[in-house]
């Protein structure tokens, strides 16, 4: 029989979901049977009294967990997360109960056995529950006590050449897509670039002394698969600056019905004969595409790199050859403020190591927003603060048409001074010969 | 700065706030030592390993006590 009865837990297994209820019971039953003969160094019934205070939790309508704490592994102020539960004698099992942050793979690319060894030392040393790729996107371990944080980051770094991740008001953790090795589209090769960073600003991980969290995230494409413009608050999103490659006779081919549209995706139910002008050339979000005569034409000056005609027609149209990445900034979800997506910064720089040009508009931001960012204030509520065009002085990058949103009918410019010829000053006298008062 | 004067400047900060408050954000250690926050950054950090200071994270907030004070490590002592 279970240790706590969980009435309101149980329900939610009742959904058309998959719940995380059953896996915690699923958990429960193996630490209890314990077929593997592990010695646990934390409480065996652990994950009984998670879902115990969870419960509590459900009935009360309050939280049972501590706020924070001061743990962490020795030198690093990031990658664990102390939790403490205020009802540690009813549930000792989760009186301390902190969470591990690890680095994932860039790419998330791992074998088997790594991500088995890594569930091994995690049954030994913690509650064997784990957290894999949430919104942080790293490896998340849940619930271990204060005395295994050593011996547990000792192992991850020793035997498994891995290190935690980021946490509190420090670099997090940098995501990427699957990039280059899998995805034809990626325009650089987001891997080697949040490999690159993660290693260069170890310091940023691992010591936090920024105002707030900080999160960089790279997509290949403007598909945005780990969705950086809308959380990271510096995206770096892959893009191109030549024309959009078209392959006419592919085109025909999909046209005719020879190729099923959306790489056949979608292909639950049928959609009738593939129509280009409704599914790609009417939902062309500038109108800069037309099909006429058995050929396709494309306007790029007004493309916006949106991918639908990419997307759908996958054989027939690629980016462009000359490609590289925009870096937006800004991105936030709700708390203060309420959500915001990344503002574009940098329309278009070349990804090529050993990534000086990126390094540079990184930390001038970074200076900018440790010196003059309040705390707990992001970077997107800060440039909100302070203005985009501080942020446009600060990183020293000149003001383009990209910049504005909606420049065709936003003429608004801000002159300072000493951008006008002249500056301000007049001489009234001569003013006054040409313009009556 | 030496280390040793900018241990001596945040020590003395921080105890004399001790009564009303005692995490602190790394501004406030700024702020104490008169820096940039680069290269208040190095001092903080040479007296976390020093066993000076001591990081307190509430998971998306990190701030600094001096190590041993507060409620939170009260609280771990009693364990």
């Amino acid at each position: 029989m279970a240790k706590h009865q969980t009435p309101l837990l149980d329900q939610l297994e009742s959904g058309p979901w998959p719940s995380f209820v059953s896996d915690l019971k699923q958990e429960a039953e193996a630490r209890a049977k314990n077929e593997r003969n592990i010695e646990y160094q934390i409480p065996q019934d652990v994950v009984e009294d998670l879902m115990g205070v969870l419960e509590l939790s459900y009935k009360d309508g309050t939280t049972h967990w501590k706020h924070g704490g001061i743990v962490g592994v020795f030198g690093y102020g990031g990658g664990v997360i102390g939790r403490y539960c205020d009802q540690p004698e009813q549930f000792p099992g989760v009186a301390h109960f902190h969470t591990m942050r690890v680095n994932q793979p860039a790419g998330k690319f791992y074998t088997t056995k790594y991500l088995k060894e890594l569930c091994d030392l995690w049954e030994f040393r913690g509650s064997g529950l784990t957290n894999m790729h949430g919104s942080t996107g790293d490896i998340i371990f849940l619930g271990t006590t204060t005395p295994q944080l050593e011996e547990i980051f000792y192992e991850l770094t020793h035997k498994h050449n891995q290190d935690l991740g980021g946490s509190g008001s420090n670099l997090r953790t940098p995501s990427d897509c699957i990039g280059q090795a899998r995805c034809e589209y990626a325009c650089y090769d987001t891997q080697a670039l949040c490999h690159y960073l993660t290693n260069e600003y170890q310091d940023e991980l691992h010591r936090p002394a920024f105002p707030y969290k900080f999160k960089f995230k790279f997509d290949g494409c403007p598909n945005c698969c780990v969705a950086s413009i809308a959380r990271a608050d510096l995206s770096f999103v892959g893009t191109w600056r030549d024309e959009i490659q078209i392959d006419q006779e592919a085109v025909k081919a999909y046209v005719a019905g020879e190729f099923p549209p959306n790489a056949g995706a979608h292909a639950g139910r049928d959609w009738g004969p593939f129509d280009i002008q409704k599914e790609v050339i009417d939902r062309c979000p500038t109108g800069c595409m037309r099909y006429e005569d058995g050929k396709l034409e494309i306007n790029n000056r007004e493309c916006t790199r949106c991918m639908h005609c990419i997307n759908v027609m996958p054989r027939a149209l690629k980016p462009g050859k000359d490609r590289g990445c925009s870096i937006l900034a800004g991105a936030k979800a709700p708390i203060l403020d309420g959500a915001q997506m990344g503002s574009l910064l940098v329309p278009f720089i070349k990804v090529e190591e050993p990534y000086d040009e990126i390094k540079e508009v990184i930390e001038a931001i970074w200076d900018w927003w440790m010196e003059e960012g309040k705390n707990r204030e992001r970077l997107g509520e800060l440039m909100k603060r302070q203005g985009f065009q501080k942020l446009l002085e600060v990183t020293n990058i000149k003001p383009v048409p990209q910049h504005v949103q909606e420049p065709r009918t936003n003429p608004y410019i801000f002159w300072k001074e000493e951008e006008v010829p002249g500056g301000f000053e007049r001489d009234i006298k001569e003013f006054r010969k040409h313009h009556q008062r | 700065m030496d280390q040793e004067t900018a241990n001596k400047l945040v020590v003395e900060a921080l105890q004399k706030k001790q009564k009303t408050k005692s995490k602190f954000y790394f501004s406030d250690l700024q702020d104490i030592l008169g820096m940039k926050p680069r290269e208040a950054k190095k001092y903080v950090n040479k007296m976390v390993e020093m066993g000076i200071l001591e990081f307190w994270s509430s998971g998306s907030t990190t701030m600094y006590g001096l190590k041993g004070t507060g409620k939170q490590a009260a609280a771990e002592h009693e364990d």
